[in-house]
């Protein structure tokens, strides 16, 4: 406390490009989380959140793996009774809700936790109070989730929860009580996180770091959490106005008291279809950033790729009724959404020549990182050419609701999302945690998930159109289905393995004494300038960037900024679009709050479950968190305002 | 073991699927005009798949040269920049334009279903609930002349005009062989039109997930020479036969004193119930429980026993007669044609 008080008022410690050792120490004093695990509980380092949050989705993750092969073991052969239907309902429910909600859209949020400020020169992502709280609240809703299923009152009317299916008049019980409330939870802090990912993203960029000079990934984690503003809000309207007909008797969804079953689909899809491109636009930045790494040159195209992710991002608000084809919508607007959901193909063809001509015209090194994006070339091509017959109006009327569905969304969502996150990891593995992934169990671990992926899927293309349905719990001999699912079975223990070879080189990499050095791959950007894993204040000295691979290119004069207080956690915002330093203000300290706030508000959304009187008796403890989240601290104000008069 | 591999192997060569429920060998008008537009898009979209993968090897084959050869940072030429912007952008063009043939085989394909002539259509009111199907036969003027259960028949050639209803939660009619899916909509009514070409017994079952026993949710279309049908339709149209012997009889006192005749009709005696499926032809039919099993006595049997047992969940409760009532119960059920 002394050092810190005593710099305050006397000569004040500051960084720059020749910093001592003594300012490195200082800096490492001042951003550092609290020791012990009751210091892990302030903590609010956006690394140590984000490392957090992307080992809890991948919990999720394999819990939603070890669903899906439950599933995949009852369908191994006609009429097994492996599984009761009760309990095969709740499995994909859980499946679907646990990939969708629990690790997809998290997943790629936690990534971008990590990199956005790494990658745009930052110490610290704005904000990093609510982002430790985005966390807690993400973790209590999963594990609120996981509970109820172990506990008996798992959700069993699929992760769309469609009604009246899901009313209290066909769901009696807690599960989709349950089930509403989580999105409540996930959403609440997917909406925390993509406020936070914004600001950072458009208030604290390293000077010089015009818009036009961000990384790729940036602009697909800036376009995706505006998305998330839009999109996440009419799930949230949905699942409450849900709760409420199943809790309090309105009748939002009731066709007898005047309510409308399709309004639920509107109000889900809605949220619905752009979700699928919260999980795909955030590993084409993955995609960018590996393709240029290991080509050896830029991505060819900024500005058309740049241009193609935002015309996404619109175009992925007007597809969400080509999930309701079959409803008896008039026609005519039917086919404006078969354009829409035709037209958004281009945008990815767009990127997709992009990036085959950066391999064009590059200098190709084949790592592990880069296998998994070019099994992405394979796989989403694929999902995409389903898509089309999707967006089909005529030939969605057959294949809706069947196999055909389960094998495009796992084409889109594992060939565009999983696999590129799994690259992602091998590539950024080393930043994360100072250590490289094993090459050879690297490449056992791809071609596994690859070969597995196809041998599980792909049958799934035909079993659709060979009138399978989806989400049956069982099917009889002689209908000509068995091969195909005796198949995919086996497809499935093999992607099991696969992931299981990833667990091991995880492992072995982290217990495993090669330390990686900062910029192990050769890459341009900045995330890359700093140590693995990077110091607690992320760079010794802010950079100054003048262009968008700072690494690949010589430094200019001056080539970082110095002066920013290395004993009290200053930062520099910089203006939205040409990055010029605005101020410096102080961000805050660790603090328990957040997980206290994360807690009282756990209490009002669980209670909230049993009875709605939990609104109001349980704002008051969300009222005192937040009470003293905020309070202003004397010691806090008085730091700022010795630093705002010393220039 | 051999047998099973083989077996699996023949699955897994039959790429159009199943003669009775494969969107890819239709039997119908609808379905027919479907197929071509899948036919159409999948060439096309193996074309575009294949043309993108095979610009990605030689992009590889190139670029891993380029890596041997090349000093690692030497800059690009300028016209190989130049070039890949004219063939990314044509690409791009391309794209567009194969999606706007894609776009107008859609819209063109929609209207033919939308304009396939219905005149003198056969009218059936379809209503789903959990878990099986009621299906009522519709005179010129609308009007019910008689309800069967998720067995349809339908005479080759003609346009039928499927009224589709819910009374609870949302179901899916879906038909392979005939026709692209409609929901049932709890609260509204849809229509589908549909054309049966090829005479046959076709597969159907519920595809939106409704429940518990969503999986056990099948129904049958029969698609018969119009002769045929006519004599179906007439014998459907009959009121029940007098049980015609002391068994039948026995069987017809019990069906109607204990507790069946609250939820089920047979025309023709005073069971009126209409909670479960009008049982006046219920040995006419092949399946039982929708499309879950067979029709014979001893499944009948073991049905009226313990439903639960065959198809958990079922509204139907599980009875307490003795095994001699339920023989005899049977044996009245089996004479009803």
């Amino acid at each position: 406390m002394s050092p810190r008080s005593a710099a305050a008022h006397s000569e004040p410690l500051r960084d720059g490009a020749h910093a001592g050792p003594l300012v490195l120490r200082a800096l490492h004093a001042t951003w550092s989380d609290p020791p012990g695990w009751r210091g892990s509980l302030r903590a609010i380092d956006h690394k140590t959140i984000a490392r957090r949050f992307i080992v809890a989705t991948f919990v999720f993750f394999l819990l939603g793996g070890l669903l899906a092969l439950a599933m995949r073991l009852q369908l191994a052969r006609p009429g097994l009774r492996l599984v009761s239907p009760e309990l095969y309902n709740q499995l994909f429910t859980m499946h679907g809700t646990t990939m969708m909600f629990l690790f997809a859209v998290p997943v790629m949020q936690a990534v971008a936790l990590y990199l956005v400020p790494l990658m745009i020169g930052a110490r610290s992502v704005a904000f990093p109070r609510m982002n430790a709280f985005a966390f807690w609240v993400f973790v209590m809703g999963g594990a609120f989730l996981y509970a109820g299923f172990f506990l008996g009152s798992g959700p069993n009317t699929g992760w769309f929860s469609y009604v009246p299916l899901a009313s209290s008049d066909y769901a009696p019980g807690k599960g989709v009580d349950i089930w509403a409330q989580m999105i409540t939870f996930t959403e609440l802090s997917a909406l925390l996180v993509a406020i936070v990912l914004i600001t950072t993203i458009f208030k604290m960029r390293a000077p010089g770091m015009t818009l036009g000079r961000m990384p790729l990934f940036v602009w697909a984690t800036l376009v995706t959490q505006f998305m998330v503003l839009f999109a996440m809000p009419s799930v949230m309207l949905g699942s409450t106005a849900l709760i409420l007909d199943r809790l309090v008797g309105t009748h939002f969804y009731n066709p007898a008291r005047g309510g409308d079953v399709l309004l639920w689909q509107h109000l889900f899809w809605f949220f619905g279809h752009p979700e699928v491109y919260l999980i795909f636009i955030p590993p084409l930045g993955f995609i960018s950033s590996i393709i240029s790494t290991f080509a050896r040159r830029p991505v060819f195209g900024y500005r058309a790729m740049v241009l193609a992710l935002v015309a996404t991002a619109f175009l992925a608000f007007g597809l969400w009724v080509h999930h309701m084809f079959a409803t008896n919508l008039p026609e005519v607007g039917k086919a404006f959404f078969t354009a829409a959901s035709l037209a958004i193909a281009v945008p990815s063809a767009v990127q997709i020549f992009c990036w085959i001509a950066t391999l064009w015209n590059g200098r190709v090194v084949f790592r592990t990182p880069l296998l998994f994006v070019l099994a992405f070339f394979v796989i989403l091509v694929a999902g995409g050419m389903t898509g089309l017959m999707l967006a089909s109006v005529s030939l969605d009327l057959q294949v809706h609701d069947t196999y055909f569905v389960v094998a495009h969304l796992h084409y889109v969502l594992l060939g565009g999302a999983v696999f590129p996150l799994f690259g992602a990891i091998y590539y950024w593995f080393p930043k994360f945690t100072g250590r490289m992934l094993g090459e050879t169990l690297g490449r056992w671990h791809f071609w596994l998930f690859f070969v597995g992926f196809n041998v599980t899927f792909f049958p799934m293309h035909l079993l659709g159109l060979h009138g399978m349905p989806r989400r049956v719990w069982t099917y009889s001999q002689g209908l000509g289905w068995d091969g195909m699912n005796a198949t995919a079975t086996v497809g499935a223990f093999v992607i099991a393995a696969s992931v299981a070879v990833f667990l091991v080189n995880v492992a072995l990499s982290v217990r495993g004494k090669a330390r990686a050095t900062a910029d192990p791959w050769g890459a341009g950007t900045l995330e890359w300038s700093t140590a693995s894993p990077p110091p607690p204040y992320n760079f010794d000295a802010l950079p100054v960037i003048r262009g968008r691979e700072p690494l690949w290119m010589p430094s200019g004069r001056p080539s970082h900024v110095s002066g920013l207080a290395a004993d009290a956690r200053e930062v520099l915002v910089t203006s939205a679009l040409e990055a010029r330093p605005e101020s410096r203000p102080l961000f805050p300290k660790p603090s328990l709050w957040p997980l206290l706030g994360a807690l009282a508000t756990t209490v009002l959304f669980i209670g909230s479950v049993y009875t709605p009187w939990a609104v109001v008796w349980g704002a008051v403890p969300v009222t005192v968190a937040l009470v003293g989240w905020f309070w202003p601290g004397r010691r806090e104000t008085e730091q700022a305002l010795a630093l705002e008069r010393s220039p | 073991m051999f047998a099973r591999s083989a077996f699996v192997l023949s699955d897994l060569s039959s790429w159009s699927g199943p003669a009775t429920h494969s969107a890819l060998r239709p039997a119908g008008a609808q379905a027919a005009r479907i197929d071509d537009l899948w036919q159409l898009t999948l060439w096309i979209c193996m074309a575009v798949f294949a043309a993108i993968l095979i610009v990605l090897l030689v992009a590889l084959t190139r670029a891993s040269r380029g890596a041997a050869r090349a000093a690692p940072e030497a800059p690009l030429p300028m016209a190989s920049e130049r070039a890949a912007k004219r063939w990314t952008t044509g690409a791009a063009v391309g794209s567009a334009g194969l999606l706007v043939v894609l776009l107008g085989a859609d819209m063109w394909t929609d209207r033919a279903l939308s304009r396939l002539p219905a005149a003198d259509a056969l009218r059936i009111e379809m209503t789903a609930q959990q878990w099986w199907w009621e299906a009522r036969y519709l005179d010129a003027q609308g009007k019910s002349e008689f309800a069967v259960s998720s067995e349809l028949h339908v005479p080759v050639g003609r346009p039928v005009i499927v009224t589709l209803k819910s009374v609870d939660v949302i179901h899916t009619f879906w038909v392979p062989s005939l026709h692209g899916k409609k929901d049932m909509l709890p609260g509204r009514s849809t229509q589908l039109l549909l054309r049966a070409d090829k005479p046959g017994v076709y597969r159907g079952e519920c595809a939106e997930f409704c429940g518990l026993q969503h999986a056990l949710m099948a129904f049958s279309v029969s698609a018969d020479p119009p002769d045929t049908y006519a004599q179906w339709r007439t014998a459907q149209q009959a009121r029940a036969d007098a049980p015609s012997d002391v068994e039948a009889a026995r069987g017809a006192q019990l069906f109607l004193s204990s507790n069946c005749a609250q939820c089920h009709t047979v025309r023709g005696t005073t069971a009126a119930g209409s909670l479960g499926p009008d049982l006046t032809h219920v040995a006419s039919r092949a399946l039982l429980a929708a499309g879950t099993v067979k029709n014979d006595p001893a499944t009948l049997g073991a049905w009226i026993v313990d439903p639960q047992s065959l198809k958990s969940g079922s509204t139907m409760p599980s009875s307490r007669l003795s095994p001699d009532d339920v023989r005899a119960l049977v044996y009245y059920l089996g004479s009803l044609k």
